[in-house]
């Protein structure tokens, strides 16, 4: 039997992001055997069909108008729902990023639906498709399924494991031009301040310095370690408190949540509200000066010791590691 | 000016969570007002002292919500609305929140409503958008700053580190991020005012609202722990041994690098 699922593809600075290829990867598991079916949203996007496909999605409808190209809530949702209502779709699938966050609820309520938001994990079990999502910020996980209406779930990312790259699967891309209405929204500027280049929230290694790191310049080698890494800088609630760095870096039950494979926790005590923002991560190193700190309760490895000393150690070491790879 | 605040009672950050018969124990667990809409109260009460107006506080949930919906009036807000759901709603979702709150509001004169934008226990962050295109009125998430000037708006609002300035205008919803602003703490005289200010309480039939309108359309079949996490290695010896044994352990046994 199976349903058709729509995926919407997010596109960052004119790439997809790889949360869009974990969503068609659950989109599949949606979809029962039934079609899957991207959506890009955008003023020129159809270029990017072909590489949806190449992650499992079997077409692709790319709406384009020069006004959805930026992102916002009203011109998404008109472009989305327009196919929506062509398509009449049985589920959508969305990445639960800062678009999906800000978009899916204004869908879920023009659809009169339910939503299943930030799920990590979906699988068929009983006849029924049951989605696993964190609550409490992860101190807790609930399983949940829709009871009525279309199968509608944003999807953390970094949890799902997308399908394997292949260019030899085809597919047609094809556009659908709407008529964009007004704009209620609109966006005057984009102040750029995560440099670093990684999301938070998509990397794969996160070093994060707590009120250990001691003032905003007892960031740097924490941002080299991250750097060598390919990873991206976090940090406790305290050292934002103190103003060691931008709120936007976060982690902990107010802030972001991060799932990564390896997180570098660098002179952070270790609070309940920063570990339900990380201690779902693959793997936890501790390093911090205190061998009695809470964080070492859920670190895999630790090194009791001075941050100041150990990250830049650590840094190099990892520099001749890449070196031999 | 007439302000809304959409409010939450949730557990304290700091309580470690338990479950007892299936679901997350609440006996003895400390509740606050959603860190986020704690935020949300403060801009909302100081867009009232710069522009005049009023400030309500709307909370759905039990009568216990009658706690924090007046240490939001103690913190200054004029006036509080509970809907109460308990005797109605069994198993509610974001949809019948979302759906009370829309229906509470519909035929109010609303110039803007503020909420958080993402209650720290539930952590979906969908109501506030919901209630905004249930009413008609445009939103904006994870603001970090607000300015009113007349009707137009103009809003920073934080995407995963960066910030977007966006132009808008009233009536509007927003939904507040960490650093919007520094919430206070009541103060005595606060908390004494607070005791004789007006929080009406109403249910379902108040509304118009029948329970079916507002069944929830997911379901929870299961609420678990995560496995608890073994204590892992400290390593031991000489720093610079450490250093070393640790990036071999996460290359060859944890494979993470």
């Amino acid at each position: 039997m199976g349903r058709k699922v729509l995926v919407l593809g997010e596109i960052r600075e004119g790439s997809l992001r790889n949360v869009s290829f974990e969503a068609v990867a659950a989109a599949r598991t949606v979809a029962e055997g039934g079609e899957v079916v991207g959506v890009l949203i955008g003023d020129s996007v159809s270029a990017l069909g072909q590489e949806l496909i190449s992650y499992g999605a079997e077409r692709v409808i790319a709406v384009e108008n020069e006004k959805l190209a930026q992102y916002t809530p009203d011109g998404y949702s008109q472009a989305l729902m327009s196919v929506i209502k062509e398509e009449k779709p049985g589920g959508l699938i969305i990445g639960h990023t800062a678009l999906g966050k800000d978009l899916s609820p204004k869908i879920a309520s023009k659809l009169n639906s339910g939503l299943i938001s930030d799920a990590v994990q979906v699988e068929e079990a009983g006849g029924n498709l049951v989605f696993t999502r964190p609550i409490y910020s992860g101190k807790a996980f609930e399983k949940k399924i829709v009871s009525e209406g279309i199968i509608f779930a944003t999807i953390r990312p970094n949890n799902i494991a997308s399908l394997e790259k292949d260019e030899n699967r085809t597919g047609d891309v094809s556009t659908l031009s709407v008529d964009i209405k007004d704009l209620r929204t609109v966006i005057k500027e984009v102040v750029r301040k995560a440099t670093e280049g990684v999301d938070l929230s998509e990397a794969k290694v996160v070093v994060s310095g707590g009120r250990g790191v001691r003032s905003e310049e007892g960031f740097e080698p924490l941002k080299e370690l991250a750097s060598v890494l390919g990873g991206a800088v976090g940090a406790s609630r305290g050292a934002c408190d103190a103003d060691y760095c931008d709120y936007s870096l976060q982690i902990g039950q107010t802030g972001k949540v991060v799932t990564p494979d390896l997180y570098i926790a660098c002179g952070i005590s270790g609070a309940i509200q920063h570990l339900a923002g990380m201690s779902n991560s693959k793997v936890i190193v501790a390093i911090n000066k205190d061998p009695e700190a809470n964080i070492f309760k859920v670190a895999d490895y630790g090194i009791v010791g001075d941050l100041f000393e150990v990250v830049p150690m650590l840094t190099e070491e990892f520099k001749k590691l890449k070196v031999h790879q | 000016m007439n302000i809304y605040v959409l409010m939450k009672r949730t557990f304290d950050t700091e309580e470690k969570i338990t479950i007892s018969g299936g679901k997350i124990n609440e006996d003895g667990a400390e509740f606050i007002i959603n860190p986020y809409d704690e935020y949300a109260i403060e801009e909302a009460i100081q867009v009232r002292d710069a522009n005049g107006g009023e400030v309500t506080v709307l909370s759905v949930g039990t009568d216990e919500a009658e706690k924090q919906l007046r240490t939001a009036l103690a913190m200054g807000a004029d006036k509080a609305v509970l809907i109460n759901i308990e005797e109605d709603v069994e198993g509610g979702d974001q949809f019948t929140t979302a759906k009370v709150i829309s229906q509470y509001l519909k035929d109010k004169d609303v110039d803007l409503i503020l909420a958080g934008n993402v209650a720290i226990d539930g952590g979906s962050g969908q109501v506030g958008p919901r209630v905004a295109d249930a009413l008609d009125i445009p939103y904006v998430t994870t603001i970090t700053k607000l300015e009113i000037n007349g009707s137009s708006v103009t809003v920073t609002r934080d995407v995963e580190g960066d910030s977007e300035v966006i132009e808008t205008s009233l009536p509007l919803l927003v939904t507040a991020q960490q650093g919007l602003n520094e919430p206070r703490y009541p103060s005595l005289p606060g908390i004494m005012k607070a005791k004789k200010k007006p929080l009406d309480e109403l249910e379902l039939d108040d509304l118009d609202l029948e329970e079916d309108e507002v069944e929830a359309k997911t379901k929870t079949i299961e609420i678990y722990l995560p496995p608890k996490k073994e204590a892992g290695k400290v390593l031991e010896g000489e720093l610079e041994a450490q250093v070393k044994e640790l990036v071999s352990l996460l290359h060859s046994e944890a494979k993470v690098v």
